[in-house]
C-alpha cells in the first residue's frame, strides 16, 4: 500500500470513527430506554437515506464539477469541518470548554427519552425513531462527506470508502459487545488529531481549487506537491498550540453564570 | 413550509455547525487570495503560500473574536 493510500485510509477511518461513536451513543440511548425495534427501525432508515444520499453527491460532485472546482468545493468544505473541530479541541485544550463526554451525553439523552411522550405508528416509537434517524443521518452525511472528499480528491474512492467501513465495523462490534457508550474512546484527543487532517487537506485542496478563478481555470500548484501537506500540518498544529496557550490570556473575566453556559456550549 | 425550514437548517446546521465565524473566516481568507490572484499582484508559489496564511491568520482572528465576545 503506498503512502498517500495508507493516509487517506488512516484519516477517513479516524474521521468516521468519531462520528460513528456519537451516532452509537445516540442509538444505545434510544435502545435501552424506548425499544429497540424503533431504535434499529430509525437506523436502518437513516442507512438507507445516506446509501441513496451518497450515490446523489457522488455522482454530481464527480460529473458535473471541472477538476479545480471540486477541489475547492470539496477543500472549502474540509476546511470549514476540520475548523470547527479544531476549534472545540484548542477550546477544550485551553480549559475554555468543556471535554466532551460520551457518558455525559449518554445521560443526557436517556433523560430526554424517558420525559417525552409516548406516541406509536405502526407498532413503531416516533420519539425514539426520530432521533435515531436524525442522530445516524447527521453524523452519517459527515462521514459520507469525508470518504467522497477524500476519495475523490486523492483518486482512490474504495480506499476511502474502506477506511469508513472498518471503523464502523469496529465501533460496531464495540458497542455490541460493551451495550453502553464508548466512553474509553480518547475522543477528545481524536477529535483534535482529525480536526488537523481535515484542515490540513482542506487547505491544500482549497486553495489548489482557486485555480477556477485564474487563466486556464487549472489548479495552482503546491511547493513540493503533496509534500507540502506535511508542513499545512505541522502549521495548523503549531497554531493551534499557540492558541492553547495564548487564548485564556485573552479572555474577558465573565459573570459565573455566564462562565457555565459557554462552558457547556 | 415546515419541511423547506427543516431542510435549510439541517444544512445550515451541517455546514455552518456552532460558530458560524469559522465559515466566515474560510471564505474571506479564499476570497482575499483569490482577489489577490485575479488583480494579477500574486501568482504561482506566493499565491498558494499568501492563500495558506491568510486561512492560518483568519481562523486566530475568529478563535480572538470568539474567546473575547
Amino acid at each position: 500500500m503506498q503512502g498517500t493510500t495508507l493516509g487517506l485510509v488512516g484519516s477517513t477511518f479516524l474521521a468516521s470513527f468519531v462520528e460513528f461513536v456519537e451516532a452509537l451513543t445516540i442509538v444505545l440511548a434510544m435502545g435501552f430506554t424506548r425499544g429497540w425495534r424503533s431504535a434499529l427501525a430509525g437506523t436502518a432508515a437513516a442507512l438507507v437515506a445516506l446509501a441513496a444520499f451518497t450515490m446523489a453527491a457522488g455522482y454530481a460532485l464527480s460529473t458535473w464539477l471541472p477538476e479545480a472546482a471540486l477541489q475547492l468545493t470539496v477543500g472549502t468544505l474540509l476546511l470549514i469541518f476540520g475548523l470547527q473541530w479544531l476549534r472545540k479541541a484548542t477550546l477544550r485544550a485551553s480549559g475554555l470548554k468543556a471535554m466532551h463526554d460520551e457518558t455525559e451525553e449518554y445521560a443526557g439523552q436517556t433523560a430526554a427519552a424517558k420525559a417525552a411522550g409516548s406516541r406509536r405508528r405502526f407498532g413503531i416509537d416516533s420519539f425514539a425513531f426520530a432521533v435515531s434517524f436524525k442522530g445516524v443521518f447527521l453524523e452519517g452525511v459527515e462521514v459520507v462527506f469525508i470518504v467522497i472528499t477524500f476519495g475523490l480528491s486523492a483518486g482512490d474512492v474504495p480506499a476511502a470508502v474502506w477506511g469508513a467501513v472498518v471503523a464502523g465495523g469496529i465501533v460496531l462490534l464495540l458497542g455490541a459487545l460493551l451495550h453502553r457508550p464508548l466512553s474509553m474512546i480518547p475522543e477528545n484527543t481524536l477529535k483534535y488529531g482529525v480536526g488537523l487532517l481535515l484542515a490540513s487537506f482542506g487547505t491544500y485542496w482549497a486553495v489548489e481549487g482557486l485555480g477556477v478563478f485564474g487563466i486556464g481555470h487549472e489548479s495552482l500548484d503546491w511547493p513540493g506537491g503533496d509534500l507540502s501537506i506535511l508542513v499545512l500540518l505541522a502549521g495548523w498544529l503549531l497554531l493551534s498550540r499557540v492558541l492553547v496557550v495564548v487564548l485564556p490570556k485573552l479572555k474577558r473575566p465573565a459573570p459565573v453564570a455566564a462562565l457555565g453556559k459557554e462552558m457547556a456550549r | 413550509m415546515k419541511f423547506l425550514k427543516g431542510f435549510v437548517m439541517f444544512w445550515y446546521d451541517f455546514i455552518i455547525g456552532d460558530d458560524w465565524k469559522i465559515a466566515a473566516a474560510v471564505v474571506a481568507a479564499l476570497a482575499l487570495t483569490v482577489l489577490a490572484m485575479t488583480a494579477g499582484i500574486l501568482s504561482g508559489t506566493a499565491l498558494v503560500i499568501v492563500g495558506a496564511v491568510a486561512l492560518f491568520a483568519f481562523f486566530t482572528v475568529s478563535m480572538i473574536v470568539d474567546v473575547r465576545g
